[in-house]
């Protein structure tokens, strides 16, 4: 296990640069944010919400004179993705909050994404209209239609520039293939297909077709008395466009080979970390549960996130894991309250970076946690409106585990778990990090020297 | 005599106390299982097992269920039941709920705030 050597005014230190929301501490449940990503040139950052509703920030063009201030993210577009709807087979409610959001890579002017409920995935169109028509032959500019007596001559319209629109329509809806909740979506490097993975199954579909997909892994019991994991992430190789892997309840993550059969529930490598049977409690099963898998942007490592760790694995070694981070191991003491508080379920996210040296998490209390790791260095850091200054730099946060609180430390029982950081994102290719606290979004960066 | 008592009184609150602190130096968590376990003796021995999962499969909000059927059937008016549009003359207790029937959820119609 890594511990990670804190240094005050180590060599990277990060800025808060802007926070989005609302300010006031009474939080409507639509606004509660519920995933964010960058797209693949880090020029675009997405939000999804509770409400069902999407928010993409652009991040203007670099202002030159000023070059210790990196560019803002500025709303560009915002639309309503997902309404709630109603199954009236099982008399349930599908809710319309957003699970996840996965860019396309950009093929042409406009930019794609896929943004899923716990039902339906959709593909969304976004594109800029700068122009417009003007001059018609028949039809006034204002719209009216003409009197064609009255029209004696013929002209081309001419195309004029406008205030930039920005324009989201949903191109695909891919429905009814999910009995259970989907929790993950990933787009394939080929460019052409997506996995969508829920509970118990794994379909892969085809960007252009909705009314069809295959379903790639199912691990559904002939008897749910059986029942003993479920699927909690699955996600594509960043460049092999036929392996994949899913993690579940138990811990485990199978990487799968769609070449060796059409349907992959034989695994190709089971990554499990070997437990000490003397070691079990009630709680190890529920705090190994895997809440995120990520691969890293080489291809060669994923990353897990369960409950009180943040694990790198390589591909190459399905024992154990390389590299094993405490995210907040002084929880462990406090098992018995997180699990009546249902806080021990809580689905935290986890993060690369673009080079794949530092890795992201969140924690309670608006904490999160950055390992690096090259360095062996990691450091806790909040985002609160206390430290929202321009360009201020944030200062590290302790945790107290027990016996006396040095000045500065927050003791476990102070910290407050209604403040849960699950969603970050970090910008492929700067030291740009988006942070969601329950309703609002922080940017920070490095202090540029 | 007291003296006895107190001694051995000590030596058995030192040895639980050692056991204990024994406990928390091997596993703060069987610690904490413990702790859940004497708060509720009927948790199952199977914490991962299918009760929790299926629990989870089955999360979302149920809107109305076979309870709102039987008690239609019993003709006990029910509230929840939106009044039939006006051309109807039914009495709501006598009405089976058709989907058309129910409250619709609105989506947002507000903006997010993260766009304001």
């Amino acid at each position: 296990r890594l511990a990670g050597i804190v240094r005050p005014g180590g060599d990277m230190q990060w800025c808060f640069s802007q926070v989005k929301g609302a300010i006031d501490d009474d939080v409507a449940e639509a606004d509660i944010i519920s995933t964010v990503e960058f797209n693949h040139t880090g020029e675009l950052l997405a939000t999804g919400d509770k409400g069902g509703r999407v928010v993409i920030f652009q991040q203007e063009i670099e202002n030159k004179n000023q070059p210790q201030f990196r560019s803002e993210y500025n709303v560009y577009s915002t639309f309503q993705s997902h309404e709630p709807e109603f199954d009236y087979l099982k008399s349930l409610e599908i809710e319309e909050k957003i699970n996840k959001i996965r860019w396309l890579p950009q093929k042409n002017a406009a930019q794609f994404l896929l943004s899923t409920n716990d039902k339906t995935i959709k593909l969304w169109k976004i594109s800029e209209r700068d122009k417009r028509p003007e001059g018609y032959n028949l039809k006034e500019d204002d719209g009216r239609f003409k009197d064609p007596n009255n029209i004696t001559s013929l002209r081309v319209p001419v195309l004029i520039p406008m205030d930039l629109m920005v324009e989201a329509s949903p191109r695909r809806v891919f429905a009814n293939a999910h009995t259970y909740h989907i929790n993950s979506i990933s787009v394939n490097s080929d460019n052409e297909t997506y996995l969508s993975a829920d509970d118990l199954r794994i379909n892969l579909w085809h960007l252009e077709i909705t009314d069809r997909s295959f379903n790639i892994v199912d691990i559904k019991p002939a008897n749910m008395e059986e029942l003993t994991e479920v699927i909690t992430a699955a996600e594509f190789h960043p460049h092999q466009c036929n392996t994949f892997v899913y993690s579940s309840s138990k811990g485990t993550i199978r990487l799968c080979d769609m070449r060796v059969s059409a349907l992959c529930d034989k695994h190709s490598k089971l990554f499990e970390e070997p437990e000490d049977p003397s070691n079990r409690s009630f709680f190890s099963e529920i705090i190994s549960s895997i809440s995120d898998v990520k691969f890293s942007h080489n291809g060669r490592y994923m990353m897990t996130r369960d409950y009180l760790s943040v694990k790198i694995w390589d591909l190459n070694m399905e024992s154990r894991p390389v590299e094993t981070y405490q995210v907040h191991e002084y929880l462990r003491s406090k098992l018995c309250s997180l699990y009546e508080n249902d806080c021990i379920f809580d689905k935290f996210e986890c993060c690369w970076n673009g080079n794949d040296s530092v890795v992201m998490t969140g924690s309670y209390n608006n904490f999160f946690r950055m390992f690096d790791r090259g360095q062996r260095r990691d450091v806790t850091l909040e985002a609160s409106r206390e430290n929202s200054k321009p360009m201020q730099v944030l200062k590290p946060r302790k945790v107290c585990a027990g016996g006396k609180r040095k000045k500065d430390e927050i003791s476990v029982d102070s910290l407050d778990f209604n403040k849960k950081i699950l969603h970050t994102a970090w910008h492929p290719q700067d030291n740009i990090i988006a942070v969601a606290t329950t309703n609002n979004l922080y940017i920070f960066q490095d202090k540029v020297n | 005599m007291s003296g006895d008592n107190e001694e051995t009184h000590t030596a058995e609150e030192t040895s639980m106390d050692e056991k204990e602190i024994q406990d928390k130096v091997i596993s703060p968590e069987k610690a904490e299982e413990a702790k859940l376990k004497s708060r509720y003796p009927n948790l199952g021995n199977k914490p991962g097992g299918s009760d929790l999962l299926r629990k989870r499969l089955q999360k979302g909000q149920k809107y109305f269920d076979s309870g709102d059927y039987n008690m239609a059937k019993a003709k006990i008016k029910n509230k929840q039941l939106p009044t039939a549009a006006p051309e109807k003359t039914e009495i709501t207790g006598d009405h089976i709920p058709t989907p058309q029937d129910l409250p619709q959820r609105k989506p947002s119609l507000v903006a997010s705030k993260l766009a304001g």
